[in-house]
């Protein structure tokens, strides 16, 4: 059993108009076995907190907590980070030239495990893996994510965590640009690795489509980079019905609440 | 205005008749030499008649106005400003353009299947000329003063089994010149290494004729000690239907500058040229190369990829590409793209094409020079690489596409293995 605990996480970037303060204090705990989806308008700071949590180099913490186990995770750099159990489904996966998919996923699994996987089973499992997210076979030639599509750049990402067997997934839009047969192919993938008991899943998602095939226990919604509302899985029906506008009137209000505060200070 | 001069004699504009017969505004083209070997495209009328559209006032701004000469006083002294020489580090060449190159030249080895024949000539052997003629002062200082010269032939027809290994092994500082003439008779296929070690000071011209159906491909290694100085002219000459492929691959030495330079004669041939360069802390690593579409319906292809790390690595890469106005059909393309790994490196590219016929199948070129991607790098060390090995998948990876083009598998892992030691520097 791990425990992913986030507290109070405040984090920002610097752009060219200076710092900008996107998480604003969040709060959030995994279990091993659970999934929490985590939804929200764009601009929400969703995939901010994806990227923060594995180490992006964009993002700042300036206060808050990120720990596994009890570990500091913000103490570690990004490859420790994935060595300690933590992967990121990213939502645009970076194309690697010169690099093949094989000599890639074996040296990922032999720096996760800290061995050289058995050659043997290694391949075996790597063929299986494919075939079920069905991906062709001669992908394994190919350089990392060249010239893949979206769709299976995707699949590619759900493969390493079936391989890779994280303590906690964090899936950043991984269902964004996909059709519906990729979506239940992908979906399945994260049900297959969540269904060994050993993992804990952090859905970040804009729309309701992929939680009918992934079923989170736990719905976040974030706006404005706080979390607004949370509940079960009752809550992602009712934000597929409703959509996040009753959210945007709040968080508008508290725009000019602040802008007006702001002007007359 | 100086740029619609600059494009006008790109494109071949017609151009004002000289003066004086021989006298261009660059100077004095053609020496008596020139003029008695005056055969297209290797010299004389080529590069008489279109250094005249070279130099509407400005020299050098085309390719085919650059002086070729086997006589050293034809050159002038180099000042650094000449066009081919701005990037080269002058007081580095320890005195390759200056000085008589009389040291005793890098001992050469040759291993060869006995299909091949294997020379040592005389400065009059009749193929010493048949296939070069120097570009540079550099070039023709080492023709003016080579002793001996190294033949290798691969008779008509003969397929050779497995390669032909010239190793030269420099044999100190003293500067010195060297000579090899390479000879691919006609049908026949060969793989030819030059493998370049030790420490030498040394201007090269190696000639390598490619005759009509002829394969051949010509390797050359530059893994020299830290001190090393090494300008080398390699130009080739392709007959109809010839196929010549020529990778370079320079990692050691303190300056290298090889100037390889490709001359079709007839129709049907091809040409590919790979190179391969590592710079390390201080190192000058340069390359410049020539492909002259003379003739119509040849191929070329160009692609040098090199990476860079340290202070003050430096590489230079110039890829100068002519499509004559008789070269109709052409199809050409080349390509650099440069790696810097670290902060404090420079990495040069400038490819140059010239285009005087419309008619042709293709003419592309390209440059990128990038930092190594902070985005490759987050990915992998997302998925538990470290660092380090990242920076080495990435950078195998990028100039592997160059090591598999040599189909040698002993040379392949060499390399390999060279690119593997020049990662694990510490010095960046």
């Amino acid at each position: 059993m791990s425990t992913l605990e986030i507290k109070d996480l405040h984090v920002s970037i610097d752009t060219e108009q200076g710092t900008k303060e996107i998480l604003k204090g969040v709060s959030l705990t995994i279990r091993t076995g659970e999934t929490h989806a985590i939804m929200g308008p764009n601009g929400s700071g969703k995939s901010t907190l994806a990227s923060t949590i594995a180490g992006h180099p964009r993002y700042n913490v300036t206060s808050g907590t990120i720990t596994l186990d009890g570990e500091d995770v913000l103490a570690m750099s990004v490859d420790e980070r994935a060595r300690a159990g933590l992967f990121l489904a990213m939502q645009y996966p970076v194309e690697v030239p010169g690099v093949s998919m094989t000599n890639f996923l074996r040296t990922a699994k032999t720096a996760i495990d800290g061995e050289a996987p058995k050659l043997r089973t290694w391949t075996k499992d790597v063929k299986a893996a494919m075939a079920q997210l069905r991906i062709d076979a001669d992908f394994t030639q190919r350089n990392v994510n060249e010239g893949f599509s979206g769709g299976e750049k995707k699949r590619v990402e759900i493969l390493q965590l079936e391989l890779f067997k994280p303590k906690f997934a964090i899936l950043d839009e991984t269902d964004s640009g996909l059709d519906v047969d990729a979506l239940k192919v992908v979906s399945e993938g994260v049900n297959r690795a969540h269904a060994e008991g050993k993992m804990g899943t952090l859905l970040i998602t804009h729309y309701t489509r992929i939680l009918r095939y992934i079923k989170p226990e736990f719905v976040h919604v974030f706006v404005d980079g706080q979390v607004v509302e949370e509940g079960g899985p009752e809550l992602a029906d009712r934000l597929e019905e409703e959509g996040y506008d009753r959210y945007a009137t709040g968080a508008g209000a508290a725009t000019i609440a602040a802008a007006s505060a702001a002007a007359q200070a | 205005m100086t740029d619609i001069t600059t494009e006008k004699a790109r494109i071949g504009a017609p151009s004002a008749k000289p003066f004086i017969n021989g006298f261009t505004e660059e100077g004095e083209s053609l020496s008596p030499l020139n003029a008695r070997e005056s055969k297209a495209p290797l010299a004389g009328e080529a590069v008489k008649r279109h250094s005249h559209g070279g130099g509407v006032g400005i020299p050098d701004s085309s390719r085919a106005g650059r002086l070729t000469s086997y006589k050293l006083a034809d050159f002038k002294p180099l000042t650094g400003m000449e066009e081919d020489w701005r990037f080269t580090p002058l007081k580095r060449l320890r005195g390759l353009h200056t000085e008589v190159l009389n040291g005793t030249a890098p001992s050469v080895s040759v291993t060869a299947p006995d299909s091949v024949t294997v020379e040592t000539v005389g400065r009059e052997d009749r193929r010493i000329g048949s296939a070069a003629i120097p570009e540079d002062r550099v070039s023709a200082n080492a023709w003016e003063n080579f002793t001996e010269a190294t033949v290798i032939t691969v008779p008509a027809e003969v397929q050779v089994d497995g390669e032909v290994s010239v190793l030269l092994t420099g044999q100190g500082t003293a500067a010195s010149a060297q000579h090899v003439v390479i000879v691919a008779e006609r049908f026949s296929k060969s793989v030819v290494v030059l493998d370049h070690q030790g420490t030498a000071v040394v201007a090269e011209n190696v000639e390598i004729l490619v005759e009509d159906g002829a394969q051949l491909t010509v390797i050359s290694l530059q893994e020299w000690n830290d001190d090393a100085v090494h300008a080398s002219s390699q130009q080739v000459k392709l007959g109809r239907d010839a196929k010549f492929k020529h990778i370079v691959v320079s990692l050691g030495g303190d300056l290298v500058r090889v100037t390889p330079s490709a001359r079709f004669t007839a129709p049907g041939a091809e040409v590919e040229l790979f190179g391969l360069y590592f710079a390390d802390a201080g190192q000058h690593l340069e390359q410049r190369l020539f492909v002259d579409h003379a003739v119509a319906n040849c191929k070329s292809n160009v692609l040098y990829k090199g990476a860079l790390q340290g202070r003050n690595a430096h590489t230079v890469w110039v890829g100068d590409v002519l499509i004559r106005k008789e070269a109709e059909g052409t199809d050409t393309y080349e390509a650099n793209r440069n790696l810097v790994l670290t902060d404090g490196a420079r990495a040069d590219s400038v490819p140059n094409l010239e285009i005087e016929t419309g008619l042709i199948a293709g003419a592309g070129h390209a440059s990128a020079t990038g930092r190594f991607d902070d985005q490759h790098l987050f990915y992998l060390m997302a998925r538990g690489i470290p660092e380090e090995v990242a920076r080495r998948l990435v950078v195998r990876g990028f100039l592997n596409e160059i090591i598999q083009q040599i189909k040698v598998p002993a040379i392949e892992e060499r390399l390999t293995a060279a690119v593997e030691r020049e990662l694990a520097a510490t010095n960046h």
